[in-house]
C-alpha cells in the first residue's frame, strides 16, 4: 500500500509577472507530484493571469496587499483546510531554486523535524547571499534569535522552509504580519517545535524590485527586533 | 517644607505610574489584545515618563532649555506630542483598515452575485 504525502509549495508573489511563470515551471519540473498555490497579494500587474495560464498550479487573489506575512498565512489556511501534510514556501521572485527543494523537505518527510529552514549561511556553497547590509542586518537576527530560543538559527529571515502538520496547524493561526521570517521562527521555537536547519544555495531575484530596501530596512529591523523582545512575554500558546 | 513632601510624593506616583502602564501594555500585548505595531509608541512615551520620573531635574533641564518658566507645564508637553502622535498613528491604521474594508465589502459584492448565480443556474 503506497501513502501517498500530500505536499504543497506556497509561492507568494506581488507584482511578479515577470518571474511567476517560470517559479511555477520549476516547481513543477522538480516534483510533479507538489500542488502550487500561488496567492498574489494584491498584485496590479499581470502576475494572476500569467500563473493562472500555465494551468500547473491554482491562485488565490488577495483583494488587498497584505504582506508576504498575510500571503504566506493565505497559504498555510489553505493547507490546513486542503489536509496537507507537508508545505513549504517558495518565492514568486526567482531566489529560491527548484533544485534545493528536496533539501528542505526531506527531514520533515523522515519526521526528524516540524520546520526546516534553508539556510545560505550554515554551508559552505558560493550561492547568492543577499547584500552587504542585509548580511549584517541577518547576523544580527541569527545572535538574537538563538540566544532567545537556545538554539542557533544561521538564517533567520530565509523564507525558504518547509513546515509539518502541527507546524501548519499553528502558523495558519498565528503567524507576523510585518517580516515574519526571524518572529516565526522565536514563536516556534518557544512553542516546542523541532527546528533544523539545511544548507541550500538561492540565487539573486530574476527581475522587479524587492519591497524591502534601503531605510525601509533599516526601519524593519527595528520593528522585528522590538516585535521579536515582546514575544519573549508571551506565555506559550501550544498546549502540549 | 510642605512643598518639599507634596513634591517627593508625586514623584513616586509618577514612577509607580509609568511602571504600572508600562507593565499593563506588555500584559495586553502578551494575551495579544494589543498588536505590537500599536504598543511599540505605548512604550515608548512609558518609558519616556519612567526617565523622567525617576530623574527629577530633567523636566527643569528641558524646561529651561525650551524656555519654559514654570516646568511642568514640560510634562504636558511631552504628554501631548505623545498623545497626539499615538492618535497620528492610530488615525493612518483607520484609514488603511478603512480601504481595506471597502475592497472587501466590494469582494464580498461580487462573490455573492456569483454564487447566486451559480444557485439559480443550478435550479434551472
Amino acid at each position: 500500500m503506497v501513502i501517498t504525502v500530500k505536499i504543497l509549495a506556497i509561492v507568494p508573489a506581488f507584482n511578479e509577472e515577470k518571474n511567476i511563470g517560470g517559479v511555477v515551471e520549476s516547481i513543477n519540473g522538480a516534483d510533479a507530484n507538489i500542488d502550487i498555490l500561488v496567492v498574489s497579494d494584491g498584485s496590479t500587474d499581470g502576475t494572476v493571469e500569467k500563473a493562472r495560464s500555465s494551468g500547473l498550479s491554482r491562485v488565490v487573489n488577495l483583494p488587498c496587499n497584505l504582506g508576504i506575512g498575510g500571503a504566506v498565512q493565505t497559504g498555510f489556511r489553505f493547507a490546513r483546510r486542503g489536509d496537507y501534510d507537508i508545505v513549504f514556501q517558495f518565492d514568486g521572485d526567482g531566489q529560491h531554486l527548484a533544485s534545493e527543494i528536496e533539501k528542505i523537505l526531506a527531514p520533515v518527510q523522515d519526521g526528524r523535524a516540524d520546520v526546516v529552514i534553508g539556510s545560505r549561511f550554515c554551508g559552505n556553497d558560493d550561492g547568492y547571499r543577499s547584500t552587504l547590509s542585509r548580511r549584517l542586518g541577518i547576523k544580527v537576527f541569527e545572535v538574537v534569535n538563538s540566544f532567545l530560543i537556545g538554539q542557533k538559527i544561521t538564517d533567520n529571515t530565509s523564507g525558504f522552509r518547509a513546515y509539518n502538520r502541527r507546524a501548519i496547524a499553528f502558523l495558519a493561526h498565528y503567524y507576523p504580519v510585518d517580516y515574519p521570517e526571524p518572529e516565526a521562527i522565536l514563536i516556534l521555537g518557544k512553542n516546542g517545535f523541532r527546528l533544523r536547519e539545511v544548507p541550500v544555495r538561492m540565487q539573486a531575484r530574476g527581475n522587479g524590485h524587492s519591497s524591502i530596501s534601503g531605510i525601509g530596512s533599516f526601519y524593519y529591523m527595528i520593528k522585528v527586533l522590538l516585535a521579536l523582545l515582546v514575544c519573549c512575554i508571551r506565555p506559550r500558546e501550544v498546549k502540549e | 517644607m510642605g512643598e518639599g513632601i507634596n513634591i517627593h510624593i508625586i514623584q513616586y506616583v509618577a514612577i509607580a505610574g509609568s511602571l504600572l502602564f508600562i507593565a499593563l501594555v506588555l500584559f495586553l500585548i502578551s494575551r495579544r489584545k494589543l498588536r505590537e505595531e500599536f504598543s511599540l509608541l505605548w512604550l515608548f512615551f512609558g518609558l519616556i515618563f519612567l526617565g523622567l520620573s525617576l530623574w527629577r531635574r530633567s523636566i527643569d533641564i528641558i524646561a529651561a532649555f525650551l524656555g519654559i518658566a514654570y516646568s511642568p507645564a514640560a510634562i504636558l508637553l511631552i504628554l501631548i506630542i505623545g498623545i497626539i502622535s499615538i492618535l497620528i498613528h492610530f488615525s493612518i491604521a483607520i484609514s488603511g483598515l478603512t480601504e481595506r474594508v471597502k475592497i472587501l465589502v466590494q469582494e464580498v459584492g461580487m462573490l455573492k452575485m456569483e454564487a447566486n448565480e451559480k444557485k439559480s443556474g443550478r435550479k434551472s
